[in-house]
């Protein structure tokens, strides 16, 4: 039984993700008309620099709470949607995916919306670090001040998975 | 009291440690810990405005009391995806 949430160190499978997200079987309700996904890769150029490698860190127990709390504010949002979302850390290498997200609805606009809105948030608020290696050296990135009570970047996160 | 001290990222290597143990008088905040820090590793204070921190798994405000046992975390700003 793949999770719907998970944070480990395995390489991410996006077909196991689309099967965990899209498996309601009530015949009583609609069923999912459509499934989005999204697979956020390690780049081989950032900021200029070649970049060799990305090494991510997570603080585990908070991330995986801080998805609920991203799949609890989709549920909220688009109540009909089911979402995935799996964030790899340890070392990656260009073309590796390092975050992967399903979301599953009746209808192709809410699998749309909700999909991009959680990786939106995972960017504003789960407590995950990338360590950039590059040609001439390393550094943290370092993004959002993560603030998941903060109702405005969450209501701008909205704005763009609505756009 | 005794709290752990949970440090993340930049915070870990200006530090050099990934878990600290601290002894914290009564009516400890998060942020007393935070500036116990500062001041044994004054590196840290440019992170004063711009980290998040929890207690025991659970995002926490600065002004939050601790507890004898509590591990509290503090979290550069992040950078998932």
């Amino acid at each position: 039984m793949v999770p719907l949430l998970a944070i480990g160190r395995a390489p991410l499978e996006l077909e196991l993700l689309i099967t965990a997200a899209s498996s309601r079987t009530d015949d009583r309700v609609e069923s999912d008309g459509a499934v989005v996904t999204f697979l956020g890769l390690v780049r081989n150029r950032n900021l200029g620099r070649r970049v060799r490698y990305l090494d991510y860190e997570a603080y585990e127990p908070l991330a995986l709470k801080t998805f609920e709390r991203i799949a609890s504010e989709v549920r909220d949002r688009w109540p009909d949607t089911r979402l995935a979302l799996h964030h790899r850390i340890g070392r990656l290498e260009v073309g590796e995916a390092s975050v992967a997200i399903a979301a599953a609805a009746a209808h192709r606009g809410d699998a749309y919306a909700a999909c991009r809105y959680a990786i939106e948030r995972v960017k504003q608020v789960a407590p995950i670090w990338k360590r950039e290696f590059f040609e001439g050296g390393d550094s943290w990135i370092e993004g959002a001040v993560a603030d998941p009570a903060d109702e405005e970047a969450r209501a701008a996160a909205e704005r763009i998975a609505c756009a | 009291m005794r709290v752990t001290v949970r440090l993340f990222a930049r915070l870990r290597d200006i530090t050099g440690a990934a878990e600290l143990a601290r002894e914290v008088g009564p009516g400890a905040t998060i942020g007393s810990v935070w500036r116990l820090l500062e001041g044994e590793y004054p590196a840290l204070q440019p992170y004063g405005r711009s980290i998040s921190s929890a207690v025991n798994a659970d995002y926490a405000r600065m002004d939050t009391a601790l507890a004898d046992g509590d591990e509290v975390a503090f979290l550069p700003p992040v950078s998932g995806g």
